[in-house]
């Protein structure tokens, strides 16, 4: 888990980059079952979607967006809520980075400390995706927020 | 929400349709296949043992949740569903978009999603604006609603996605 010192409203979180290739967005459609064309075939983007290649599709950026979190919070963090837009699409031969600001810390709950955070994903430089998310992290050593349920699952 | 919806639109809204019960059944090997997509070394999905130990058995990455419900690219039923999130491709037929993107997506997770499981989709059509023009097309933004439960009825996700149907600029 993330020391706790780091968790203060206002730190970031050290960014995740990664090199996208054509196998990296067709990784991510298939292993997210998502079959769209526009997502394997470059004909198909270019010439329906009007966009120069293939691109990530949406499951794939929520599934890059919780390693980067889960990375940076251990296998206890549980994320209650995600939340992105996408304003440019992520292609190929693009370097995409993940980044996060700490904008809460609510730890009125027992057992566990709720974090928010808003999340940027960058390609080429430009901003791609924007978001945020509210993630369940222990509270105190011993604290498990896979534990919770019902209403004590406050997402 | 704009008012100038054809009748067929309009009588869509707020309306749940198009259960389906997803064609898999969460397992290991998918999960892992999706966590190599990302390169998630996230031991919650590698070490059984562990998973058990913090989440009462394996579990499935959060944000898999749509690919459960999703069909098979082919199957030899022809009454098979065979696209998913329906709702969305319906209003670009009715609308007339010959294209569509996704814009934004929120997932609300409750229930985990386990190894064994068989989750259930529904969707309700929220919302339709009225028409924009954008840096791809002129077209308009609709949000669907997406219920993921598992084979308890016990509610897994609650997702939001907005889409934009539109016409290319000439």
């Amino acid at each position: 888990m993330a020391a706790r010192g780091l968790l203060e409203v206002g730190s970031t979180l050290p960014p995740l980059r990664h090199e996208v290739t054509v196998t990296s967005v067709v990784l991510g459609a298939l292993a997210s079952r998502d079959w769209r064309p526009m997502h394997h075939d470059p004909g198909f983007a270019r010439e329906r979607n009007g966009v120069p290649d293939i691109f990530l599709n949406t499951p794939h950026q929520a599934l890059w967006i919780e390693r980067y979190l889960t990375d940076w919070f251990g296998p206890l963090a549980r994320i209650g809520r995600l939340r992105f837009r996408m304003s440019r699409p992520v292609f190929p031969g693009e370097e995409m980075t993940i980044g996060a600001t700490v904008t809460g810390v609510d730890t009125g709950q027992a057992g566990v400390a709720w974090v928010e955070v808003e999340i940027e994903v960058r390609a080429a430089g430009e901003l791609s995706t924007a978001g945020t998310a509210r993630i369940a992290i222990p509270a105190a050593e011993g604290d498990n927020p896979w534990s919770l349920t019902g209403d004590d699952w406050k997402p | 929400m704009t008012t100038d919806l054809p009748e067929e639109v309009a009588r869509m809204v707020g309306v749940r349709q198009y259960r389906q019960t997803g064609p898999l059944v969460v397992d290991v090997t998918t999960i892992r296949n999706a966590c190599a997509s990302v390169e998630n070394g996230n031991p919650l999905y590698w070490d059984e043992q562990l998973a058990t130990e913090l989440a009462g058995s394996p579990v499935a990455p959060q944000a898999m949740v749509s690919a459960w419900t999703r069909p098979f690219h082919w199957t030899p039923d022809p009454s098979e569903p065979s696209l998913p999130l329906q709702v969305h491709f319906d209003l670009k037929e009715a609308l007339g978009f010959p294209e569509a993107i996704m814009s934004s997506d929120e997932l609300v997770f409750h229930e985990p999603v386990r190894v064994g499981d068989r989750l259930t989709s529904t969707q309700v059509l929220l919302s339709v604006s009225e028409e924009k023009t954008t840096a791809v097309g002129r077209g308009r933004f609709w949000n669907i609603a997406v219920e993921y439960r598992n084979q308890d009825d016990l509610l897994c996700c609650r997702e939001v996605i907005a889409g934009f149907g539109y016409r290319r600029a000439a």
